[in-house]
């Protein structure tokens, strides 16, 4: 099907974008790299009074360090998180997770912001900024605020932004040499969404596993951050190998049925996949 | 208000590269970027599948870089070059991948063909020594309702085997 017909503005600064987003509120729908925004405009399944376009604003492109955090613009392409060398270097969780992410093309054109600000329950880069206890920015008219990972994806498509904030980076903690981070999602195609999905990110100095943390997606409305289990891991490191306390996933995941799985097959998908993990952090 | 934020509604004028020849046209907000270059200006050969970004038949080329073009609007390709198979197959660029889908029938209705073989050639170029299975997950974005893709997977790693044998003379 065609898009609706819908009035369109380009802002080329921040600035104006906020100016466009406060003038029109909740009428107006950002338009960042349109790999789903457009998909559901040519299916009528949304269908908003205008769109705000943000590619031609300059200043929200582009990758750089700043006091110990990586600072990914909002507008930096997929494609481009997946080759750059800083990310792989400071935060090579990203550079694992993006070639799952849907295909080279959609990817060519899809912005980090997006898909936070998307907040698909079924994405992988929502889950991967909770896993590496990342922060939202977002300017809006009384300025800049951050917000936490945890606290920015509230429900289903819902987050912690307001209808006149724009979503203008994404930071992440700088790596460290102890840290260990993996990926791994059961998709039924390559670049499907995955029926289940886990982003772990830990700390392994010595004998000791600690921060541990487990993001998993598609198992709920939002990326669930799995703390008892990680703690139960935590506690019997190393000796976790036989004998891998998961029981705790089955009261911390609560995944709805679909066409492609049951709850109970969803849930039993994230154990096999934490273990594998595990697996191959101690090999 | 500046005209950075004007409200734009019905048609409007874009410029832009297609094909290396300059275009000047008016398109409604709501046209994308497959039904201007199909509809506006006859480019045939980028196929509409499923418009909404599944099946990789509308790929072309934004600025050097394969994209959907169904998922982006003609209003947004302002400015910019668009490279469509009818182009890339004029000046050469795409010769020995189509001489290779030729001789290992890697097509057969041919509908997929225009996307996969941009894909194809994206594919060569950032990953000059791709094996099967790197081709395999390149092109899963691009839908083949015939082949069953082997054919295609072939009619590919044929093409970097020799591109890489050049190389090496």
């Amino acid at each position: 099907m065609k898009a609706a017909a819908f009035h369109y503005m380009q802002p080329k600064t921040v600035d104006e974008a906020l100016g466009c987003l406060e003038q029109l509120g909740s009428d107006a729908t950002i338009l960042a790299g349109g790999q789903s925004l457009m998909a559901s405009l040519n299916m009528r399944l949304s269908n908003p009074a205008v769109l705000i376009d943000i590619n031609a604003i300059d200043e929200l492109n582009g990758i750089s360090t700043v006091e110990g955090r990586l600072r990914i613009g909002a507008m930096t392409r997929q494609a481009e998180l997946e080759y750059s060398p800083l990310v792989s270097q400071h935060a090579p969780l990203i550079t694992m997770v993006m070639p799952h992410i849907a295909h080279p093309a959609i990817r060519n054109r899809g912005t980090i912001g997006g898909s936070i600000a998307f907040a698909d329950p079924a994405a992988e880069l929502p889950a991967c900024l909770v896993a590496l206890n990342g922060q939202v920015v977002a300017q809006g008219p009384n300025g800049e605020r951050r917000i936490a990972a945890t606290e920015f994806f509230q429900d289903l498509f819902e987050t912690a932004l307001t209808d006149n904030e724009l979503l203008t980076a994404i930071e992440i903690p700088m790596a460290n040499e102890n840290q260990r981070f993996g990926f791994r999602e059961l998709a039924r195609r390559h670049g499907d969404y995955a029926m289940v999905g886990l982003c772990a990110s830990s700390d392994w100095s010595s004998d000791n596993l600690t921060e541990l943390r487990l993001a998993y997606f598609n198992v709920g409305p939002r990326p669930v951050l799995a703390e008892q289990t990680a703690s139960d891991i935590c506690r019997i490191w190393p000796q976790v190998r036989n004998e891998m306390p998961l029981d705790q996933l089955e009261s911390e995941l609560d995944p709805p049925d679909d066409l492609n799985a049951s709850s109970t097959m969803r849930v039993h998908l994230a154990k096999v996949l934490t273990r594998r993990i595990i697996e191959e952090w101690l090999s | 208000m500046s005209d950075s934020l004007a409200v734009l509604k019905g048609d409007n004028n874009i410029s832009l590269t297609v094909n290396g020849e300059s275009i000047s046209e008016r398109v409604p907000v709501r046209r994308n970027l497959a039904d201007f270059l199909r509809l506006d200006l006859g480019l045939t050969g980028t196929h509409v599948g499923c418009e909404h970004g599944v099946c990789g038949a509308c790929t072309v080329r934004l600025d050097g870089k394969i994209v959907r073009s169904c998922l982006i609007l003609a209003i947004q390709a302002d400015g910019k070059r668009v490279d469509t198979i009818e182009g890339l197959s004029d000046d050469g660029y795409l010769e020995d991948l189509q001489a290779s889908f030729h001789a290992r029938n890697g097509l057969q209705c041919g509908f997929c063909t225009p996307g996969i073989l941009l894909t194809a050639a994206e594919l060569i170029e950032t990953h000059p020594d791709a094996d099967r299975e790197k081709i395999r997950e390149f092109l899963s974005g691009n839908y083949c309702r015939c082949t069953g893709y082997h054919a295609i997977v072939d009619a590919i790693e044929s093409v970097v085997h020799s591109r890489q044998k050049k190389r090496e003379l």
